[in-house]
């Protein structure tokens, strides 16, 4: 699903990832691992191009994505992105920063339907050929119903409706976190990227949104996760990138990695976390 | 004391009696004009140029634009404002041929004036909101003109509007210099009215009152603004 080849990025003179190749398959639930600054989140941020690499190439669904030609905001719809400062939109409430994207990329489309189709209806006026109308089954109003329905779903999944008109600065980390990942399902994405999703977290809070992750993965849902939390990466991962030094020093199922390490970087690591 | 009194004697009857509240008026009429179209025409110039410098930079054109706007502002900032109306009036207007009269040439001046400085407020205003907003709006796929006006801008205008009201402070003080091109502003109706009674304590000290009285209650309006937009910000 995601293929990335030689995936060199820096910033200036400092290599950050010095040529990583990896490739993520449908339903796979890879965890990364590693030390502070080996580039773990600027590998995650690369694979929705939030961070433009340097080099190589990042294939998505048979595109290359990391072509600046390419029109990315196509493919990152696709890509559900959790941050660990959550980054919940603070001048929305809970229900319009998970209906936003849904809504406003939708509208989006129908207006350019609908330009397009202003088109055709004059050259149709002129050609004998009839070029058909693009089809338009949804109204405005229809189209913000039914993304609000789906949020209030979602919302009511997490147990979180009754904070639908609430505003992100009232709610707690865990809450925060809970919705921001929720904002990223609304889009139906393809692949979940998480980083470091709780790292911000008071530790009460860490559980109800491992438990949330958790459940997506149950469900099937494709996900790279950036981590600190090595029992959950053990628990949930089908496999284990370890990074150090912008390179994937080694990969393996979580059981094999975890207990029998074959690096020696891996094992110095592991000693001093586990 | 009562050389005091006299000299107020004096102040009311050229105010009053030979018609210097009406110079008064059209001073205060013309002070506010400058500075209310000034500050339209600075916000107007201000989004364009802010707009260029926050762009992205990836391509030439944005860089090149940005160059312009740096220059502008850097030009604007680097001198007084009365060398401004100075330069504009007798050096760039019979440049060009013109004759506008004094009053449309200030409002010209400060409002590419204060274009300078608005498009620093809302350029530090957009720059004042946390990066990761402006991520996260992209990271669902929304484009970048997209993510500015839903999620970047309605934020980092909570930030723009009270220095704005500022702005307002400053250009109702900065009219003051208008007289050096022959604009009729607050001082030049005083000036006349200390002419005429051959005494000017009086007269200044009121123009003082005036200008206080103005920029409190601006200020006054600015903290209540301020203050609303701050409880929204809290909760709902």
């Amino acid at each position: 699903m995601i293929e990335v080849i030689d995936l060199k990025k820096s910033y200036g003179s400092l290599e950050v990832l010095r040529g990583i190749t990896i490739t993520i398959k449908e339903g796979e639930k890879v965890a990364i691992i590693g030390p502070s600054g080996s580039g773990k989140s600027t590998l995650l941020r690369c694979l929705n191009c939030l961070e433009d690499p340097t080099s190589g190439s990042i294939i998505f669904e048979g595109v290359d994505i990391a072509d600046m030609r390419v029109d990315i905001n196509l493919y990152r719809r696709h890509m559900g992105m959790v941050f660990q400062q959550f980054n919940l939109f603070n001048n929305k409430t809970v229900l319009g920063n998970i209906m936003l994207a849904p809504v406003c990329i939708a509208l989006h489309d129908l207006r350019v339907k609908k330009v397009k189709n202003l088109f055709i209806r004059i050259k149709n006026l002129f050609s004998r050929n009839k070029t058909p109308l693009y089809e338009i089954t949804k109204t405005r109003q229809q189209i913000i119903d039914e993304a609000r329905e789906n949020a209030m779903r979602l919302l009511k999944r997490i147990g979180l409706e009754d904070k639908a008109d609430a505003y992100p600065s009232t709610l707690s980390g865990g809450q925060k976190q809970r919705i921001a990942i929720v904002r990223a399902l609304a889009m139906n994405p393809k692949v979940m990227l998480f980083d470091e999703p709780t790292s911000a977290l008071d530790p009460e809070m860490v559980k109800e949104v491992l438990d949330l992750i958790r459940q997506l993965a149950d469900e099937g849902m494709t996900m790279v996760i950036v981590t600190h939390e090595m029992g959950f990466a053990r628990e949930v991962a089908t496999r284990v990138l370890f990074m150090d030094e912008g390179r994937i020093v080694e990969e393996n199922t979580p059981q094999e990695l975890f207990s029998n390490p074959q690096h020696p970087r891996t094992k110095e690591f592991l000693s001093k976390v586990l | 004391m009562g050389s005091f009194g006299k000299k107020i004697e004096r102040f009311w009857e050229v105010f009053y009696k030979y018609n210097g509240y009406q110079r008064v008026l059209t001073g205060l009429r013309n002070t506010v004009y400058i500075a209310v179209l000034g500050l339209a025409i600075g916000i107007v110039i201000g989004t364009i140029i802010a707009i260029v410098e926050v762009f992205p930079k990836y391509k030439r054109l944005p860089r090149i634009l940005n160059r312009i706007c740096r220059l502008y502002v850097g030009l604007f900032r680097g001198t007084p404002i009365v060398v401004q109306l100075l330069v504009a009036y007798y050096v760039v207007l019979p440049l060009l041929g013109l004759n506008l009269p004094a009053l449309h040439v200030c409002v010209i001046v400060f409002g590419l004036n204060s274009g300078a400085y608005v498009s620093e407020i809302m350029r530090s205003g957009i720059l004042s909101v946390d990066p990761g907003q402006l991520e996260a709006a992209r990271a669902v796929g929304l484009s970048y003109r997209v993510s500015m006006m839903k999620v970047v801008v309605p934020q980092a205008v909570k930030n723009i509007l009270p220095t704005l009201g500022n702005e307002f402070i400053v250009l109702i003080k900065e009219t003051s210099v208008v007289s050096f091109v022959g604009a009729a502003d607050l001082y030049v109706a005083f000036n006349y009215i200390g002419t005429n009674s051959y005494e000017f304590m009086v007269p200044y000290l009121v123009m003082a009152l005036i200008y206080l009285v103005m920029v409190m209650a601006i200020a006054f309006l600015v903290r209540i603004m301020e203050r609303s937009l701050r409880k929204s910000d809290r909760s709902n």
